[in-house]
């Protein structure tokens, strides 16, 4: 959103960022520009891959080496290393679904004109979060229901009475904070980023074109936080998909595991 | 100009002052992680990798509460 200051004064970004106007409808469903970023990135990453899987050589072309890379990324550095090869490879579409669908949708959030990520509304990470947590649960009920169950919520090695402390706060914290936080830890890192962007580039176009004089000097450090801040943001849309995929696989790995 | 006048002239939004306190925890957290993911690698340089791993998810688990601490600032309360 440009905001230009035309009354004079400095304005801060806000929370209506994220409640952008409504451009059409398509049967009944309003879509606003953050939805066809969303869209975008759902094209592209799934051109990518398709594209970069369609035909693959066994000596692999710079392109297919790219993706290729990507992939054994989520195989071998995240599903095989917490959840062994059998259970890895049974969980590896989705935990590579997430990690790639997590990735593509906040990257747009540093990518000029999208300049918002896809992630930054609540529905995406709510999403993905439902997604791992009816995944967690299958994967602990497939395996055995009564050991799930009991390890989630009656660990053992701690004397009966302690149970009526332990077994709500476990119940609480497995079934209700890990959801709720695999989503608000997206979210917010994704909606946080968006504010310090807007507010570091929207204080450069005010010093130097409203403000001007001296204060275009102030401009220049501002317009430097912004560069500083774009490249962290690189780094936190990559990371944020590497913690979700990871603890979605954590959240599996504690679910399959033998009773201890 | 009296304390009172003074209170009175501050403005802005009193999550932000929320979110300075709810910052804390996980602020001293992130840095106890990090650092004894250091020590660890500084004394077993060959599980660096395994221990970046839990570094992360340790990471993940602390800063979840600064997380919480933004987003109640904007909960409409009645």
């Amino acid at each position: 959103m440009p905001r230009l200051a035309s009354d004079g004064e400095f304005h801060g970004p806000s929370i209506d960022e994220f409640f952008p106007e409504i451009l059409f409808t398509v049967a009944g469903i309003p879509v606003h520009r953050i939805h066809l970023v969303q869209l975008l990135s759902v094209i592209v990453v799934v051109l990518l891959l398709v594209l970069g899987t369609r035909r693959m050589k066994v000596v692999p072309g710079r392109f297919q080496s790219v993706v290729e890379m990507g992939l054994d990324f989520v195989r071998g550095g995240i599903a095989h290393d917490l959840l062994g090869r059998k259970d890895g490879n049974r969980f590896l579409p989705i935990l590579t679904t997430i990690f790639f669908m997590t990735l593509f949708m906040n990257i747009t959030g540093i990518i000029p004109f999208l300049n918002i990520a896809g992630t930054s509304i609540a529905a995406v990470p709510l999403t993905l979060a439902l997604v791992s947590y009816v995944t967690f649960i299958y994967a602990g009920i497939k395996k055995s229901p009564g050991g799930f169950f009991k390890n989630a919520l009656f660990p053992s090695g701690v004397p009966w009475p302690v149970y009526f402390i332990v077994t709500p706060i476990e119940f609480l914290s497995t079934f209700i904070i890990r959801p709720v936080t695999l989503m608000l830890r997206l979210l917010m890192n994704m909606v946080v980023g968006h504010m310090l962007l807007v507010l570091c580039f929207a204080a450069t176009q005010f010093f130097f074109f409203t403000a001007g004089g001296g204060w275009a000097a102030l401009g220049i450090g501002t317009l430097a936080f912004g560069g500083a801040f774009t490249l962290f943001e690189i780094l936190v849309a990559v990371l944020q998909a590497y913690v979700f995929t990871v603890l979605t696989a954590v959240y599996i790995q504690l679910a399959v595991a033998e009773e201890h | 100009m009296d304390a009172t006048t003074v209170l009175a002239e501050i403005n802005g939004h009193i999550a932000a002052v929320g979110y300075g306190l709810a910052a804390i925890g996980p602020a001293i957290g992130v840095g106890i992680v990090v650092g004894k993911t250091i020590e660890g690698v500084a004394r077993q340089p060959e599980l660096a990798g395994r221990l970046q791993v839990l570094m992360w998810i340790g990471i993940a688990f602390t800063e979840a509460l600064a997380f919480v601490g933004i987003a109640v600032g904007f909960i409409p309360f009645p």
